[in-house]
C-alpha cells in the first residue's frame, strides 16, 4: 500500500522526460557517428565497440542509478549531505593526484577501464551541501558570514575543478547564484553580475578611453538624479569636458602616458568634489554611486590583465571570435563555424536520420559530446530543436513547481539548485553551438555522450525525485 | 514571485536561443557550405572532337595523357630522384613547385593540386607501378591533340589551359579546362569541347572518399566533343605547304561553287609538334622574326596589284564607261601632265581581254579615269563611292564572314578619306594608283581567292568557310551555302574570262604563258604588287581558277618579296592546280625549282 502511494507522488512528467531526452541523445549520438558503408544494420546500435553501444550500457547503468537513488531513504540525502560534499571535494583532490589527463586536463579516474569524471558529481554533492546549510533554521544568508559560507561552498570545488583544468564545469557552480536570489540574495546582485559581464565584454571591443567616458557619463548622471544640483554638475562637466579637450595634446607631448590613464588624472579632483558634496549633504546614494564608478573603473582596467594573463590563449581566441573581432575559420573558429553550418543546413525539418552529412562525416568536431546539438540540428532541423527546447523548458517547469510545493525548505533549494543547474548546462552548450557563447566544453544534459555527465544528471533528478515523492 | 522571474527568464533565453536558430536555418550560405564540404566532385574530361579532311582522313586527333596531382596534407617524405626520372624533369623545377604548393598549403586545405601536366603514357604507366611510393599522388586522364601528319598548324590552332583573364570572360569555364585558342579549334570550340561530366563522391573531413553519392545517380556521363568534317584536303594542304617552304606568304585554294576551302597555307607556319605542345614552344615561336603564329591568309593585308584590273574592268564594264571593244593605247606607260605610270613592252593599242591577257597598266589607268570623271556623277568623289560600292560587293574592305576567326578586313579608301587628307582637292588623276591595285587599297589573300572564285563562277561568291560538316549536329549553315552576287552583271565576266585564259594560254604578251597546263584551261592573272614598305623587293601575286568552264578550283598565291607574279606566284598556282585536278605534277623541273628556292631572306633584307 505504501508503494502504490509513493509510486502516485512520483512525478511522472519528470521521468517520461528524462526518458525522452535520453533516448534522444542515444539516438543523435548513433547518428553522428554510425558508419553504415560497410552495409551495417540499425541493430549496430547495440555495438558495445563504438560509442554510440557504449552509451546504451551508461544509460541502462543510469536506469539502476536512478532506481537506487529512489530506493534509499529520503533523510540520508539531507542528513548524509556534508558526507557526500566532503567525499566530492576529496575525489576532486584526488584527481589531481591520480588522475589521468586527457586533451590537458586531469579530470578523469580510470576505473577498471571505465572512466568516470569527479567533477560531474561534484554538482550533486554542493547542491546537497548548499541545501543542507540554506535550510538551517537560524541561517541568514543576508549577512556576511551566511554569504561568505554559501559562497565558499560553491568556491570551493570551482577552485578544484579549475586546477584540472577545466572552465566549463568550474563555471556551472557560478549557476548556484540563481538559487541564492530565490533565497532572499537582492536582485541586484545578479543585475550588479550581468552589468559587470557586460561592461567587460564592452572593455574589449571599445577603446578603453570610450568605454570609461560612457561610464563616467552614466554616473555622472546618477549623480544628479540623486542630488538634483543639475546646474553645478552641468558646469563641472563642461570644465571636464574643456580639460579632456584642450590639455592632452600639451600633456601627451611632455608625459608618457596613455589616453587612459590621462583621463583618470583629470577625473580625480571632480571625484574628490563629489565626495566632498556626498559628505556634505549625508545622501546615501551618492556613495553608492561614486562607489560604482570606481568599481566600474577598476573592471575596465582589468580586462587587459585578465585577458592576456588570465586566460589560456586559446581561450582569448574563443572570445575574440565570439565578439566577431577576429575570424578564422580554418583554426580557432572552425568548429563553431562547422556547427553553425550544419544546424542552419538543416533547414526546417531536418535532413532526416542518418542523414547528416556535416555531423556523420566528421566536419563537426566533439560531435558526441559538446556538440551533440549539432546532430540533432542537421538531422531534425528547427523542428527537432524546438521540440528539444521545449522538452527542456518543460523539465525546469516541472522542478521549479516541485522545489515551490515543498513545506521542508531543503527539498525546495535542492530543487532550485537543480534547475539552476540543468539550465546553465543547456543554454550554455547550446549557445555555444550557435555562436551566442565562446566555446566553453561542457555537455548537454541527458543528450551528450559520457557515463560521468549522464550519472550525475540521473542523480541530481532522481534525488529529487525521491525527495518530492517522500513529501508529507 | 520570484518562480515567476526565474522561469521567465528561462523561457526568455530559450527564446533567444530560438530566434538564433530561426537566423541560422533561413541563411542559404549554411546549406551551400555544407554541400561544398561534403560533396567532392571529381571531373571526368570528355574527349574532343576530331577533325576529318574532305575525303574522311583524320588530320587531327587525340592522345591520352596524364595529368599528375598530389594532395598536400597526404603527401609524405618520396624519392624525389627517382619521381623526376619517371617524368623527365630537373630537380630544380619539382623543388621550386612543391615550395609553391608548400607555401599555398593552408589554401589548399584536403584539396589537391596539379604538379605535373601532361604526362605521357607511358611516364604514366611508370608512374602507376611505382605509386605506392607517392602517397598522397594521384593521376587524372586527359586528351591532347595529336596530329597524324604535318598540316594546317595555323589553319587547325592550338588549345590551351584558360587563363584567368578567360575565365572572367567565360564564367561557364573552370580551372584547368582547355580551350582551342586559334584556327578551328577556337572558332568551333563550343562543339569540339564536349561536356564535361563528373563523379560525384560524399568525402569526410579529412577528405577520404567515403561513399558515392545516391549510388551514383546525380553523377554527369561526359559526352565527347562533336567531330567535325573540314573542307580542307589534306594531300592538297600538305602539297602546298611544301611550296611554300623559305618563302613567305599564302596559297588559297577554294572550291568556287561551294565556298569550301581547299586548302590554306600562310607561310612560316606551325609545325604540328610545336602546336600538341604549345606552352613549351611558345616563346620560340612568339619571338621568331618569321611571325609563324600570324595567319598570313586571313590577317594580312597587301595591296592586290594588278590582279585588282579585273576588278576595274568588270566595274567599267558596268558603269558603261568601257565596252569589250574599247581601245587604249599605251607607250610604255600612261601619262597625264608631269604624271606618267609605266608599263611593259607589249602591242599597243589594246583592247579590254588584251588589257588582262598582257596586263596593261595604261589601259587601266585610262578605264579608272574614266569611271571616276563619268558624267553619270557630279565629282570624283561620288563616282568613288560608287566603284567603292561595286569593290565592296565582291566581298573586299570588309570581313567575308568566314567561319575562321581573326579574319582582317582589308581596306577599300572611301571619298571621305580622301577629301580628309586631300582637303576635298582631289581628282581622278590623284587616286590613279587604285585602277591598277596599289596605293591605299589592301586585300586579305582569302578575299583574293575569294575574288578568283567570282570570276570562276562569273558574279557571284559562297562565303569561303573551312568546315563542311558538324557530325551529329543540326545546325543553321545557311550563310555557307548562299550565293552572294556582285554589283556587276554576270554577262561582263565572259571578255574578263577570256583575258584570264589568255593570260596563261595565250601567245606573246602573256603574262603567265610559263605556268600554263598541257590539259586543263587554266585561267589567271598575275600581280606584281610594289611594296609600300621600304624599298624591298616587290610581292608575286597570282589568282586564277580551273578549268574555264565548270571551274573546279580557285586560287589565290602571295608570296611577299619575290619579284613578278609570274615567276613565283603564277607557278605554284599552276602546281596546286594540277595537283589537285590530276592527283600528280608533270612538271618535275618546274616543281623542283619552286621547292628549292629560297626568298625568305629578300623579306628581313632592310
Amino acid at each position: 500500500m505504501k508503494t502504490r502511494h509513493f509510486f502516485k507522488k512520483l512525478d511522472w512528467i519528470i521521468i517520461c522526460v528524462f526518458l525522452a531526452l535520453v533516448l534522444i541523445g542515444w539516438f543523435n549520438i548513433f547518428a553522428s557517428i554510425y558508419d553504415d558503408t560497410e552495409g551495417g544494420t540499425l541493430l549496430d546500435i547495440f555495438d558495445t565497440s563504438q560509442r554510440y553501444g557504449m552509451q546504451f550500457l551508461w544509460i541502462v547503468g543510469a536506469m539502476i542509478v536512478a532506481i537506487a537513488c529512489l530506493l534509499v531513504d529520503s533523510k540520508v540525502y539531507s542528513v548524509f549531505a556534508w558526507l557526500i560534499y566532503l567525499a566530492s571535494i576529496l575525489s576532486l583532490v584526488a584527481v589531481l593526484i591520480f588522475g589521468i589527463t586527457i586533451n590537458g586536463s586531469k579530470s578523469w579516474f580510470d576505473i577498471a577501464g571505465i572512466r568516470l569524471q569527479p567533477a560531474e558529481f561534484a554538482k550533486v554533492a554542493c547542491s546537497l551541501a548548499l541545501a543542507r546549510i540554506m535550510s538551517f533554521h537560524d541561517f541568514k544568508l543576508r549577512t556576511f558570514s551566511g554569504l561568505v559560507t554559501v559562497v565558499g561552498i560553491m568556491l570551493l570545488p570551482a577552485v578544484l575543478v579549475l586546477l584540472e583544468p577545466e572552465t566549463g564545469l568550474a563555471l556551472v557552480f557560478a549557476a548556484f547564484f540563481l538559487v541564492l536570489y530565490r533565497e532572499g540574495l537582492s536582485g541586484w546582485v545578479i543585475v550588479f553580475g550581468i552589468f559587470t559581464v557586460m561592461l567587460f565584454i564592452l572593455s574589449i571591443i571599445w577603446e578603453k578611453t570610450d568605454i570609461l567616458i560612457l561610464v563616467t557619463a552614466a554616473c555622472a548622471l546618477a549623480y544628479g538624479l540623486f542630488s538634483r544640483k543639475w546646474g553645478y554638475l552641468l558646469g563641472f562637466a563642461a570644465l571636464f569636458a574643456l580639460s579632456w579637450w584642450l590639455l592632452p595634446d600639451y600633456l601627451l607631448k611632455n608625459m608618457r602616458i596613455g589616453n587612459d590613464y590621462l583621463f583618470l588624472l583629470l577625473l580625480l579632483p571632480f571625484v574628490l568634489i563629489g565626495c566632498f558634496y556626498a559628505f556634505r549633504s549625508r545622501i546615501h546614494s551618492l556613495w553608492a554611486v561614486i562607489l560604482c564608478a570606481c568599481v566600474s573603473i577598476l573592471i575596465v582596467f582589468s580586462v587587459d590583465y585578465f585577458i592576456n594573463s588570465v586566460l589560456q590563449p586559446y581561450q582569448k581566441m574563443r572570445i575574440h571570435i565570439l565578439l566577431g573581432m577576429e575570424q578564422d575559420l580554418q583554426g580557432a573558429g572552425y568548429n563553431v563555424h562547422q556547427s553553425k553550418v550544419a544546424i542552419g543546413s538543416g533547414g526546417w525539418a531536418g535532413k532526416g536520420f542518418l542523414k547528416g552529412t556535416q555531423t556523420r562525416y566528421n566536419f563537426v568536431p566533439e560531435q558526441t559530446t559538446d556538440f551533440i546539438f549539432c546532430t540533432i540540428g542537421e538531422e531534425w532541423g528547427f523542428l527537432g530543436s524546438s521540440v528539444l527546447i521545449i522538452l527542456f523548458l518543460i523539465l525546469f517547469y516541472r522542478i521549479l513547481l516541485i522545489a515551490e510545493r515543498q513545506k521542508d525548505s531543503f527539498v525546495r533549494i535542492y530543487g532550485y539548485c537543480v534547475a539552476s543547474c540543468i539550465f546553465f548546462h543547456f543554454f550554455v552548450n547550446i549557445s555555444m553551438t550557435i555562436g551566442l557563447m565562446p566555446v566553453i566544453g561542457i555537455p548537454l544534459p541527458f543528450i551528450s555522450y559520457g557515463g560521468s555527465s549522464l550519472w550525475a544528471f540521473t542523480i541530481l533528478l532522481f534525488v529529487l525525485l525521491k525527495l518530492d515523492a517522500s513529501r508529507q | 514571485m520570484k518562480k515567476n522571474i526565474i522561469f521567465g527568464s528561462f523561457l526568455l533565453l530559450s527564446i533567444i536561443i530560438a530566434f538564433r536558430l530561426l537566423y541560422l536555418v533561413i541563411d542559404p550560405a549554411n546549406k551551400d557550405t555544407a554541400s561544398n564540404n561534403v560533396m567532392k566532385y571529381e571531373v571526368v574530361y570528355p574527349a574532343r572532337g576530331l577533325i576529318f579532311d574532305r575525303n574522311g582522313e583524320i588530320i587531327v586527333s587525340n592522345l591520352i595523357s596524364y595529368d599528375i596531382s598530389v594532395t598536400p596534407r597526404e603527401m609524405n617524405a618520396f624519392d624525389t630522384t627517382e619521381f623526376c626520372q619517371i617524368f623527365k624533369i630537373s630537380r630544380e623545377v619539382l623543388t621550386e613547385r612543391l615550395n609553391d604548393i608548400n607555401k599555398r598549403r593552408r589554401q589548399i586545405g584536403f584539396r589537391s593540386v596539379s604538379l605535373i601536366k601532361q604526362a605521357s603514357a607511358e611516364e604514366h604507366a611508370l608512374f602507376k607501378e611505382k605509386q605506392y611510393k607517392f602517397t598522397g599522388f594521384s593521376s587524372i586522364p586527359r586528351t591532347i591533340r595529336s596530329y597524324p601528319r604535318n598540316l594546317g598548324g595555323n589553319l587547325l590552332g592550338y588549345i590551351s589551359e584558360v587563363d584567368s583573364a578567360f575565365l572572367r570572360r567565360n564564367p561557364e569555364y573552370r580551372q584547368g579546362d582547355y580551350t582551342g585558342i586559334t584556327g578551328i579549334e577556337q572558332s568551333y570550340e563550343p562543339f569540339l569541347k564536349g561536356r564535361k561530366g563528373n563523379s560525384v563522391f560524399l568525402r569526410n573531413v579529412h577528405n577520404q572518399i567515403v561513399s558515392s553519392y545516391n549510388n551514383g545517380a546525380n553523377d554527369l556521363k561526359a559526352i565527347p566533343g562533336k567531330d567535325l568534317v573540314s573542307t580542307i584536303d589534306a594531300n592538297l594542304q600538305e602539297f602546298a605547304e611544301r611550296l611554300m617552304v623559305n618563302k613567305v606568304g599564302s596559297i588559297i585554294a577554294i572550291e568556287p561553287q561551294t565556298g569550301e576551302i581547299l586548302c590554306m597555307v600562310s607561310s612560316p607556319g606551325i609545325h604540328v609538334n610545336q602546336l600538341a605542345n604549345i606552352n613549351k614552344h611558345f616563346v620560340s615561336l612568339a619571338t621568331d622574326p618569321f611571325k609563324p603564329m600570324f595567319n598570313r591568309a586571313v590577317m594580312s593585308s597587301y595591296p592586290p596589284g594588278s590582279v585588282f584590273k579585273v576588278v576595274n574592268g568588270l566595274i567599267a564594264l558596268q558603269e558603261g564607261v568601257i565596252t569589250p571593244e574599247t581601245r587604249f593605247g599605251c607607250s610604255l606607260g600612261y601619262h597625264a601632265g608631269g604624271l606618267t605610270v609605266g608599263c611593259h613592252t607589249h602591242s599597243s593599242p589594246t583592247d579590254l581581254v588584251q588589257s588582262i591577257q598582257m596586263s596593261c597598266n595604261a589601259y587601266y589607268c585610262n578605264t579608272f579615269r574614266a569611271i571616276l570623271d563619268s558624267r553619270k556623277y557630279n565629282r570624283a568623289g561620288d563616282a568613288l563611292s560608287a566603284w567603292g560600292n561595286h569593290v565592296r560587293s565582291f566581298g573586299l574592305g570588309q570581313k567575308l564572314g568566314s567561319d575562321f576567326p581573326s579574319e582582317q578586313t582589308g581596306t577599300i579608301p572611301t571619298t571621305s578619306y580622301y577629301d580628309r587628307i586631300y582637303r576635298s582637292r582631289w581628282g581622278s588623276l590623284t587616286v590613279i594608283s587604285l585602277s591598277i591595285g596599289q596605293g591605299e587599297i589592301g586585300a586579305t589573300p582569302l578575299q583574293l581567292a575569294n575574288l578568283a572564285a567570282i570570276i570562276a563562277n562569273r558574279g557571284y561568291y559562297i562565303t569561303p568557310h573551312i568546315i563542311r560538316e558538324i557530325k551529329d549536329t543540326i545546325v543553321d549553315r545557311s550563310a555557307y551555302t548562299q550565293r552572294h552576287y556582285t554589283s556587276i552583271d554576270p554577262i561582263h565576266f565572259e571578255p574578263v574570262v577570256e583575258g584570264m585564259y589568255l593570260a596563261v594560254n595565250g601567245g606573246g604578251g602573256s603574262t603567265a604563258r610559263w605556268s600554263r597546263l598541257s590539259k586543263i584551261e587554266l585561267c589567271g592573272k598575275t600581280g606584281t604588287a610594289e611594296n609600300p614598305h621600304g624599298n624591298k623587293r616587290d610581292h608575286s601575286v597570282f589568282i586564277c581558277f580551273a578549268p574555264r568552264e565548270n571551274p573546279k578550283i580557285a586560287i589565290a598565291v602571295y608570296v611577299e618579296n619575290a619579284g613578278f607574279g609570274a615567276t613565283w606566284a603564277a607557278p605554284i598556282a599552276s602546281l596546286v592546280t594540277e595537283k589537285y585536278l590530276t592527283g600528280t605534277n608533270s612538271r618535275t623541273d618546274l616543281l623542283n625549282w619552286i621547292l628549292n628556292g629560297n626568298l625568305q631572306n629578300n623579306v628581313l633584307r632592310p
